[in-house]
């Protein structure tokens, strides 16, 4: 029984082959992902053909013709047109770009201040980047110097006149300061209001009901374009002469007030889904309206709608740009004011600047939207199909 | 927007004008309502105080040391910031010309930019002091409790066309059967219609909704001939593909006459105003420009040392409630009508515009200056 015959039997293991050439590899991610299917195949076909019909002429047109430096139009327009380039040339005039880039950013802000936009610009960043970090500790204190102390650091030191530092009033503000100031002060009061007008709404008590529902109606019903409108050039004509409210500040109560209706419908959205069983639940409990609402409702309700916040957000941010039409110019107006400057006057000069302003409005809204699904996932426990 | 305004405006004056005659009993209301309105406003810190926007705009602008002047938010040649954020054009230096009037000196002055729609409503409000910001002068505005105290550019609606691709025209009357690109909803498009009714004319419009879709059409060769104001043609011509093809034909089918715009019911205000365009237009009669005004003033020209306010006892400018040097200041700041007009919109700038009806009446313009004396 012994001469058993092992002639069949492997003594050693057999080494792993790598996979066929189709299932390996770039091979195999581009069979799955761009050649699963006829329909797949030619839907990616069509695809690179129009990348590669579009492609080229951009990066020529952004990039390789672009003019990046120069002192005037001469360097934006072809000979026929009094500048320097050749005849049938086509690039971004990043040189108006690069030349305006601080009227842009801040503004008619007076040059040698523009220290003081940069201080509350690194405060800005240094204190929200630590926020939104999950890991970072301090989360409360953190929160309350952004939303509180910070807002009244920055209004001191952008407003002025105080402690030697020379007033400047805020239409000389412009660019991206105002962008950034009129959407910081427009999301930073509209979450909490929307909120506090979200739970108005679903409230018991008649009065606090109504008010709530008249408020957001109102302002939903009207345009923002308009209540700028009024709030700038009618609403002086009824007031007694030679009070007028500033500006800027006509400009954030619009932002905020419109910002925080919208918000108040998302959040109500957000209220809604949450199931009859946990407000039940909660009662059970023992726990009081604000308790339950605080640590029941909201948490759960707010994490359902991040996307329409964020949503929310986005639009406002971009609405900002609405405020030209009080004379009021932040990134998008100043850069279309600045097309009339006849020193830059090319056909090349509009595009290159809408495009600057596009981008930059880009990166901003990018980052919201990035951020938020971040804390979606993050915040993910599992309610999701 | 025009009728509202002019509704309102009709309402204010009523508002005002009643406080005076009206019984006690209700201008008493009339006051008591406006303490109550200014308590509850003073007592919000947010407000802020501007000056007010009284009758006496001149001494509105004297103590707040600066003059607020309503420019347009940006018009090649006329008003428009450059990559220092500063303003410069010919409206502009009316601004600082003004400013030189009242203070001597041309910096103190502050730039509103503002559209079309919101200039009149921000003068009204007394959130500018002066507008000056190509503005037509027209009878309905006038109405609306506003002064127009001059002309400063005599603009008129004209025709471009590409003169390689239609060679041989040379008058807006051969254009019949032409295509014409114009802007939609403007009294441009109105005037367009009435020209070519007028001279029996076929015309094809091609209308966009934006000025910038008009430029690219016409660039791109959709249209025979483009029709706006003339300044305005030769701003957009800059843009285009290449400038030196086309040219602005000699005729001008509507009148636009644009002056600086004050509040009716002050008439030193509106003086000053008015003069300072009458300063700028006799020192270029007289040959006074920003180089020579000082050497000038101490000179025996009777004439010029009139005008420059340097005779004995004078009390031209006191009386205008200004200083007897205001002339010199205001030419030392901006030179004469012709170097402002040459610098912003002729041969020294970009936009290369003839001065055509804007001369000299001596030499066949429009320009003709009340006598200094």
């Amino acid at each position: 029984m012994v001469d058993s015959n092992l002639s069949f039997v492997r003594t050693e293991m057999l080494q792993g082959q790598t996979p066929p050439l189709a299932e390996r590899g770039v091979v195999k991610w581009v069979r799955t992902n761009l050649f699963a299917a006829p329909v797949d195949a030619v839907l990616t076909i069509l695809a690179l053909l129009l990348i590669a019909w579009f492609l080229p002429p951009v990066i020529r047109w952004a990039f390789i013709e672009a003019a990046w430096v120069g002192p005037d139009r001469s360097v934006c327009s072809t000979i026929a047109q009094g500048g320097i380039q050749p005849e049938g040339w086509s690039g971004a005039c990043w040189a108006y770009v690069n030349a305006n880039f601080n009227q842009f950013m801040y503004g008619r802000y007076p040059i040698e201040e523009h220290w003081r936009v940069n201080l509350v610009g690194v405060m800005f960043v240094l204190l929200l980047v630590p926020l939104l970090i999950p890991k970072v500790p301090y989360k409360v204190l953190n929160a309350i110097t952004f939303f509180f102390i910070f807002p009244i650091v920055a209004f001191f030191l952008l407003v002025g006149g105080w402690l030697g530092l020379p007033y400047v009033e805020t239409p000389l503000w412009g660019g991206l300061l105002v962008t950034l100031v009129i959407s910081f002060v427009g999301i930073c009061v509209s979450l909490p209001l929307g909120i506090i007008l979200a739970l108005g709404r679903r409230s018991k008590l008649p009065v606090i009901k109504m008010l709530c529902v008249i408020f957001i109606e109102t302002i939903r019903g009207v345009p923002l374009i308009t209540v700028l409108f009024m709030a700038s050039y009618m609403l002086p004509l009824f007031l007694p002469p030679g009070v007028t409210f500033d500006k800027l500040l006509r400009a954030l109560i619009g932002v905020a007030l419109f910002a925080s209706a919208y918000m108040a419908e998302v959040v109500r959205g957000g209220l809604q889904a949450i199931p009859k069983g946990q407000y039940e639940g909660a009662d059970s409990l023992g726990l009081g309206y604000w308790q339950k609402t605080r640590l029941i409702i909201l948490p759960q309700a707010l994490k359902l709608v991040i996307p329409s916040i964020v949503n929310t957000f986005i639009g406002l941010f971009k609405d900002t740009s609405l405020v030209s039409v009080i004379s009021m110019f932040d990134l998008l107006g100043i850069v279309k004011q600045h097309f009339s400057d006849a020193n830059w006057a090319s056909p090349q000069t509009p595009i290159s600047g809408l495009v600057f302003a596009g981008f930059v409005f880009w990166i901003f809204c990018f980052g919201m939207s990035r951020y938020s699904l971040f804390m979606e996932n993050r915040l993910d426990t599992g309610h999701k199909h | 927007m025009g009728p509202f305004l002019g509704a309102w405006g009709a309402i204010r004056q009523y508002d005002l004008s009643s406080v005076g005659t009206m019984g006690t009993n209700l201008k008493g209301q009339i006051v008591m309502k406006n303490l109550v309105l200014k308590g509850a406003l003073a007592a919000s810190a947010f407000v802020l105080l501007a000056n007010a926007a009284s009758a006496a705009t001149l001494d509105d602008v004297k103590k707040k040391g600066f003059l607020q002047c309503g420019v347009n938010t940006g018009l090649p040649g006329f008003a428009s910031p450059n990559d220092k954020g500063e303003w410069s054009g010919f409206d502009v230096d009316y601004c600082r010309a003004v400013a030189a009037a009242v203070f001597g000196d041309p910096t103190k002055v502050k730039y509103t930019p503002l559209s079309a729609k919101d200039r009149l409503p921000a003068l009204q409000s007394g959130e500018i002091d002066v507008l000056i910001r190509n503005t037509t002068w027209t009878l309905s505005r006038d109405e609306q409790g506003f002064d127009f105290t001059g002309v400063n550019y005599y603009d008129g609606q004209g025709f471009m066309i590409n003169s390689k691709k239609l060679s041989g025209i040379n008058s807006a009357l051969q254009l019949s059967g032409a295509s014409v690109c114009v802007q939609a909803g403007t009294t441009t498009e109105l005037n367009l219609a009435d020209y070519f009714k007028a001279n029996k004319m076929e015309y094809n419009p091609v209308v966009f909704e934006k000025v910038e879709e008009v430029n690219a059409a016409y660039d791109s060769g959709r249209c025979d001939a483009y029709t706006t104001d003339q300044s305005g043609l030769y701003a957009y011509r800059l843009a285009l593909t290449a400038p030196d093809d086309h040219i602005v034909l000699p005729e001008i089918i509507s009148k636009e006459p644009l002056g600086p715009v004050v509040r009716q019911g002050d008439a030193q205000w509106a003086d000053i105003i008015r003069w300072t365009h009458y300063a700028l237009l006799t020192a270029e009669e007289l040959g006074i420009t920003k180089a020579n005004v000082e050497e000038l003033a101490k000179g025996d020209s009777p004439e010029v040392k009139r005008v420059l306010g340097q005779e004995a006892g004078t009390k031209l400018g006191t009386d205008l409630g200004l200083t007897n040097d205001w002339v010199v200041n205001i030419v030392k700041a901006v030179g004469n009508y012709g170097e402002i007009f040459e610098k912003n919109l002729g041969s020294g700038s970009p936009l290369k515009i003839a001065r055509g009806i804007n001369a000299q009446w001596s030499k066949g313009g429009l320009q003709y200056a009340m006598p200094i004396r």
